[in-house]
């Protein structure tokens, strides 16, 4: 594997089955009465945050500390960020405190790229602006394995499976990476949202596309969701929320579209009743709890691979 | 200066001696090229063209494999004075238009404050002349602020000691279209052009990048096409409805070329430039998110770049301008979406040119000339430059080493770095520029 993980494109399927193999690996420490491994002891990973996203922090912040890394939260607001310091200044300061990780979030696509010209260490993107996700499409895929191909899969990819990702794709780090992720591992994967929400040339993706979610859904495996934003209405994307809902929304009725066997993600956080409604959401196809379970899981496996831990667990045995 | 291109004999001109150049090769006025003849300068004027020619008291310039061009003009240069000294001041920015070749910059009026008076334009025009390392002719701003809302004082400025008859907002779009007819029917009165930054507003809220398939895959919001063509389209079909004159600022796209042609076939008053590094960069460049190569236009694609290069070399473009944009390191070295708009570029012009439309057999080194100085000086209405070599003529001149090959190694005299040509290998090297028949290059280093 390469030093950073910037982009889904970065992985290999080699990459991407380790990856997901080792996190089968950690999955199990999860039942086990101390969850937390000596791997990473005295390495320090720094979460730069410069987007709100709590749910993420804290999932990276859980898996470092289970690998027994000190973690440093630096949160752009109230720091120096606030006061007009420039990502470079903010990348080498933490470089001169020593950090072997940096796992970034930020609102400006490419700002992972950027950050990983200026430190040594290496560099997790946590989301970048528009751009991607790549922990996000590791820890869907690895939910997606486990879901279909049952817990403690290891070496198979996703071949054949039809996943469809539904909604604001032209603004979505999720969706790219997972375009990229899933097709990797052998999915076959179908985007579907108003043509407004999908991105100029996407027909050069490797994906399929379509306006149409009911004729995609009896030929799914997974359906992906994606969060609608509100604000996204006053740029005429689309007309309204009720609309959109209409449209593109996944309710029981459209639900009962989806062969038995398929499963219901969310990256969250959903907007219930817009671009999923409540019953689907707790309905027993969603894997949005699993999805931040796995969230951990993944993360670990990440930091673990990146940081070239030692001792890696014979947990398996 | 006076339109003969004669010397201001206001100015004491500290170079008198003349220069004998020796075994030049020249396109001469009328066409007719001349091998290893010499070129005399006296008094601002070119004295002889000829073999064989001497004066005892002449400085010799050995000239042998070098190209006379007629001293380079650059219709669309960000000087930043006054306001952005920072990032390039008139001295520095000109100095830099020297080593390029460059004997005249149309400086842009997008300063702090804005070039919208007779008051800045006349500062711009005399901090040039007090530099002395190229002439300086200021662009006035279309309207008050660059703001797009009211006329600035256009007869004022063009009346002013500046003799202002190029009027942009660039940076912005003049897109108001009552705004940009009344602008052009209203310089008709001392021919004046408006330059327009072609760039519907509403269409590129927040872009970043050409709209396309390397936008989408980076996340970057994207500037399409259209947004440039859509503005084009409109300011030729005002041009033509008032009868007016109007310059297209960095062309960028195929369809822009497409519509411009279009335009002067029903022998419309429309002219155009591109960039350099139109001609020869792509948006495949921005996958590192390194904003060196954010620029406004931006980068476009490859087939886009090959329309841009026949357009130039048929003439549908009229000529190269430099949009020579300095920047702060600090402006450059943040995020793509924080990082300024644009490009260095008068060091480098000639050598791309020669890159991207010479050494692929486009033009030759008479259509350099044409699409460099004698077009760019035609279109400013810049009296004394854009004159092909001619007994009599001003003694603007640019020699040119096209064999040379050299990697673009920075800092030049620009204040600023942003070189997108940075660590690459290009032809040619500007040996020597004159101005009114003083050297203000000599080997490559300002005289």
């Amino acid at each position: 594997m390469k030093r950073h993980l910037i982009s889904a494109a970065d992985l290999s399927r080699a990459d991407a089955l380790l990856i997901l193999d080792t996190a089968e690996e950690l999955a199990s420490l999860a039942d086990r009465p101390i969850k937390k491994l000596p791997t990473l002891r005295g390495r320090t990973v720094v979460n730069l945050f410069f987007e709100d996203s709590t749910r993420t922090r804290i999932s990276f912040e859980a898996a470092a500390k289970r690998l027994s890394a000190d973690v440093i939260n630096f949160s752009a607001k109230g720091s120096s960020v606030g006061k007009g310091e420039s990502l470079k200044d903010t990348a080498l300061t933490l470089e001169a405190m020593g950090s072997d990780a940096v796992v970034i979030r930020h609102s400006a696509s490419g700002a992972a790229h950027r950050l990983a010209g200026w430190v040594q260490g290496s560099v997790v993107n946590a989301g970048d602006g528009t751009h991607e996700h790549p922990t996000q499409a590791l820890l869907d895929a690895f939910t997606i394995r486990r879901r279909l191909k049952g817990n403690g899969t290891r070496g198979a990819g996703l071949d054949g499976i039809r996943v469809t990702i539904v909604g604001d794709v032209l603004h979505s780090r999720v969706a790219r990476s997972n375009v990229l992720l899933l097709s990797t591992l052998g999915a076959e994967v179908t985007l579907a949202a108003p043509p407004t929400l999908l991105p100029l040339a996407v027909e050069n993706w490797p994906c399929s596309v379509s306006y149409d979610l009911d004729c995609e859904l009896p030929k799914s495996d997974v359906v992906m969701m994606l969060r609608v934003q509100q604000e996204r209405m006053t740029a005429a994307y689309f007309p309204s929320v009720r609309e959109y809902s209409r449209r593109y929304g996944l309710d029981a009725a459209r639900m009962g579209r989806l062969p038995d066997h398929a499963i219901v993600m969310h990256p969250g956080p959903m907007n219930r009743g817009v671009e999923i409604a409540a019953d689907v959401a707790d309905s027993v196809r969603s894997t949005i709890v699993e999805q931040v379970a796995n969230g951990v899981t993944t993360r670990m496996a990440v930091l673990y691979l990146l940081l070239g831990g030692t001792e890696f667990p014979a947990v398996a045995q | 200066m006076n339109p003969a291109g004669l010397p201001d004999p206001a100015i004491p001109d500290p170079a008198r001696a003349p220069w004998l150049i020796k075994g030049v090769t020249v396109t001469r006025s009328g066409g007719q090229r001349e091998e290893f003849t010499d070129i005399l300068l006296s008094d601002g004027v070119i004295a002889a063209i000829g073999p064989g020619l001497s004066n005892p008291g002449a400085h010799v310039l050995d000239a042998q494999g070098l190209i006379a061009l007629p001293g380079l003009v650059d219709l669309h240069t960000h000087l930043r004075e006054p306001g952005r000294e920072d990032a390039e001041t008139v001295e520095t920015g000109t100095r830099a238009a020297a080593l390029g070749g460059y004997t005249a910059v149309h400086a842009m009026a997008n300063t702090d404050p804005v070039a919208d008076t007779a008051g800045v334009v006349e500062q711009v025009w005399r901090l040039g002349r007090a530099a002395g390392h190229c002439d300086v002719q200021p662009v006035g701003a279309v309207t008050v602020g660059l703001a797009g809302s009211r006329l600035a004082e256009l007869g004022t400025m063009a009346d002013s000691a500046a003799r202002v008859r190029v009027f942009s907002d660039d940076g912005n779009c003049v897109a108001d279209p009552l705004l940009m007819r009344r602008a052009l029917e209203y310089v008709k009165a001392f021919d004046g052009v408006i330059a327009q930054h072609a760039q519907e507003p509403r269409l590129t809220e927040g872009a970043q990048l050409n709209e396309g398939e390397m936008s989408s895959r980076l996340g970057l919001a994207g500037w399409p096409a259209v947004a440039e063509e859509a503005i084009i389209a409109r300011d030729c079909l005002l041009a033509a409805h008032v009868g007016s004159a109007l310059h297209v600022c960095h062309v960028s796209t195929a369809g822009s070329v497409e519509i411009i042609r279009w335009a002067k076939s029903k022998g419309w008053r429309v002219t155009a430039e591109v960039t350099p590094h139109h001609l020869l960069l792509t948006d495949e460049l921005a996958a590192g998110y390194d904003p060196v190569f954010k620029v406004n236009p931006p980068l476009r694609t490859a087939a886009d770049v090959a329309e841009l290069r026949r357009a130039l070399a048929d003439g549908t473009i009229d000529c190269v301008a430099t949009d020579h944009a300095p920047h702060p390191v600090e402006a450059k070295e943040t995020e793509w979406s924080e990082a300024a708009f644009g490009m260095t570029g008068l060091e480098t012009a000639l050598r791309v040119v020669q890159l991207a439309m010479v050494d692929t057999g486009m033009l030759d080194w008479c259509g350099v000339a044409d699409r460099m100085s004698v077009r760019p000086a035609r279109i400013g209405r810049l009296a004394g430059h854009g004159a092909l070599p001619a007994v009599g003529g001003p003694a603007n001149l640019t020699l040119y080493d096209p064999a040379a090959s050299a990697e673009v190694v920075g800092p030049g005299a620009s204040k600023s770095r942003n070189t997108p040509f940075a660590g690459m290998e290009l032809p040619g090297r500007v040996v020597a520029t004159f101005l009114r028949g003083a050297p203000t290059v000599l080997d490559g280093k300002l005289a």
